[in-house]
């Protein structure tokens, strides 16, 4: 067999092994929900790492794709003569896409490596085995709760992300004509229902699942020391946000066949 | 009568509760069974069909070369790891078909000395000591650092209290793993090389406090180590694992005695 068609071969194996481990570790997480302690207090202390301290972060993006949209939109609108359509056309697209997608991608990127390092490390340093040697099921105390955390933070800081880019981009616009914020507002929503807006917030829940998930099962399976910690946390980063991106096309699709 | 199935969980099984004789005299119902225990890592074979008995208030060190697979056997007897076949039976219970709350019902009765301690770098030393006081009692906050203070001292740590483990030389987390390990009052302690890595003098402060610990709480201990001298001051009863299995068991001067070339060419290492 040729050596390309070999380590093709082996990749998809490695692959398979993979998702084959990441839903043995889903299955002990959802397991371990059911089980007392409810870890309340280790869930908020999540929440205030995962969500609070990612704010200032998620802020700060929306409110630059807010400001690039108003930029990049206007010349091309002004060029079609819609220039009216500018206040709509940033806050659907906020709302729909830029803001969901945006915050995911800032949140892997800051929350993946978090999770992944910092278990990474609990692993490698036999933290987690004294965890579960002391009766503690750490798939509870330390998988689920960071996991709920991401679900429940993401939702909010979306809406973060939307309000500073929608804020944003109604200066940008302001600067170069002035138009009222009650007006823009108006502009922005005109045609657009509730559900416009809760679908795609909502579906940053799955983003939340895919980044605590991935961020969890890649720390808590980390060895090899310090390298090993290193790896865990690159690859929370990176396959967090490739499965956030993929899981956005796909509910993109699902989205618009149910809210038409 | 019994189902055969309940017969198991109970632990009696046909050759009834085991009893041991220990060298050092502590006769008692067995703390700890393993039979004909099995563990392999893919292609190599750890452990081939282990057979020990460890008595209530007995203290068994297990020797062996590196790579024998006696961190493996601790970690199985307190269910972090699974083995392949056999038998572990810790006070009469057969841990090896046991639930995960069962099992972790179990483990509040055992602790556990890390190699290198393990303590959690995120908490101080008092909280490390609290964990499993916050997390399987119900005593106040007072109670908890009362208990914590006490346990402290056992260990010569109370004026560390505020400390973070990486502020610790490697023996002072020794002392603190040894606390937390005490804090639930366990029947089976289980060490992994708590002399590791440390100077002489440290090795004997901390072979002094297990000994000391060891007549203060009455536990069935098992230490793995490599250190003979530390085995011979604190062990009632020594097992030399080799090439997967117990190779020859009994006190530090038996073994030292031994026409046997492996055990002979072991002891005469270090003497």
């Amino acid at each position: 067999m040729p050596s390309t068609l070999i380590s093709v071969w082996g990749l998809i194996n490695r692959f398979l092994e993979w998702f084959g481990d990441l839903g043995l570790f889903a299955w002990q997480v959802v397991r371990s929900a059911a089980r007392r302690p409810l870890e309340g207090r280790e869930l908020i202390r999540q929440l205030d790492e995962i969500g609070s301290r990612s704010l200032p972060l998620v802020a700060l993006a929306g409110a630059a794709i807010g400001a690039v949209l108003a930029l990049e939109t206007r010349s091309s609108l002004v060029q079609f003569g819609a220039k009216s359509l500018l206040p709509a056309t940033i806050v659907f697209s906020i709302i729909h896409e830029t803001g969901p997608v945006v915050t995911g991608l800032v949140v892997s990127g800051r929350v993946g490596a978090g999770i992944g390092a910092e278990l990474g490390s609990m692993k490698v340093t036999e933290q987690i085995d004294a965890i579960e040697a002391s009766g503690v099921n750490p798939y509870k105390s330390l998988a689920f709760t960071r996991i709920v955390a991401c679900i429940l933070a993401l939702p909010l800081l979306t809406l973060a992300a939307d309000f500073c880019g929608v804020m944003v981009g109604w200066i940008a616009n302001t600067l170069v004509e002035p138009i009222s914020f009650h007006k823009f507002i108006n502009q922005g929503l005109a045609g657009t229902s509730f559900n416009d807006f809760l679908a795609p917030t909502f579906r940053t829940t799955v983003f939340g699942l895919i980044i605590g998930m991935i961020g969890c099962f890649q720390g808590m399976r980390a060895q090899g020391g310090t390298a090993g910690v290193g790896r865990s946390s690159t690859s929370s980063v990176v396959l967090s946000s490739l499965f956030v991106i993929l899981a956005d096309v796909i509910l993109v699709k699902l989205i618009l066949v149910f809210f038409p | 009568m019994m189902h055969p199935e309940q017969e198991v969980l109970l632990g009696v099984e046909e050759n009834g509760p085991a009893e041991v004789e220990s060298a050092g005299g502590k006769s008692d119902a067995s703390a700890v069974v393993l039979r004909d225990l099995h563990k392999s890592f893919g292609s190599q074979i750890v452990l081939d069909g282990i057979d020990l008995t460890v008595g209530s208030g007995e203290t068994l060190a297990v020797l062996g070369r590196s790579g024998t697979g006696k961190s493996v056997l601790l970690k199985l007897i307190i269910g972090l790891q699974k083995p392949d076949s056999g038998s572990i039976r810790i006070h009469e219970q057969e841990i090896t078909r046991l639930n995960l709350d069962a099992m972790n019902d179990l483990r509040k009765k055992m602790g556990f000395l890390f190699q290198h301690a393990a303590l959690y770098d995120s908490l101080t030393v008092e909280q490390n000591v609290a964990f499993p006081l916050k997390r399987h009692t119900r005593m106040t906050e007072s109670d908890q650092r009362e208990r914590v203070k006490e346990l402290l001292a056992g260990v010569g740590m109370e004026a560390d209290l505020e400390k973070m483990p990486s502020e610790l030389s490697g023996g002072m987390q020794k002392r603190v793993g040894l606390a937390r390990a005490l804090a639930l009052e366990p029947g089976i302690l289980l060490l992994d090389e708590p002399t590791a890595g440390l100077d002489p003098i440290t090795s004997g402060e901390i072979d002094e406090l297990i000994l000391k610990l060891q007549e203060e709480h009455d536990m069935a201990s098992i230490v793995v180590t490599h250190d003979l001298h530390s085995a011979k001051t604190i062990a009632d009863r020594i097992a030399l694992l080799h090439e997967g299995n117990v190779l020859m068991e009994g006190s530090f001067k038996e073994l030292e005695k031994s026409d046997d070339e492996f055990v002979s060419e072991f002891f005469k290492r270090d003497s």
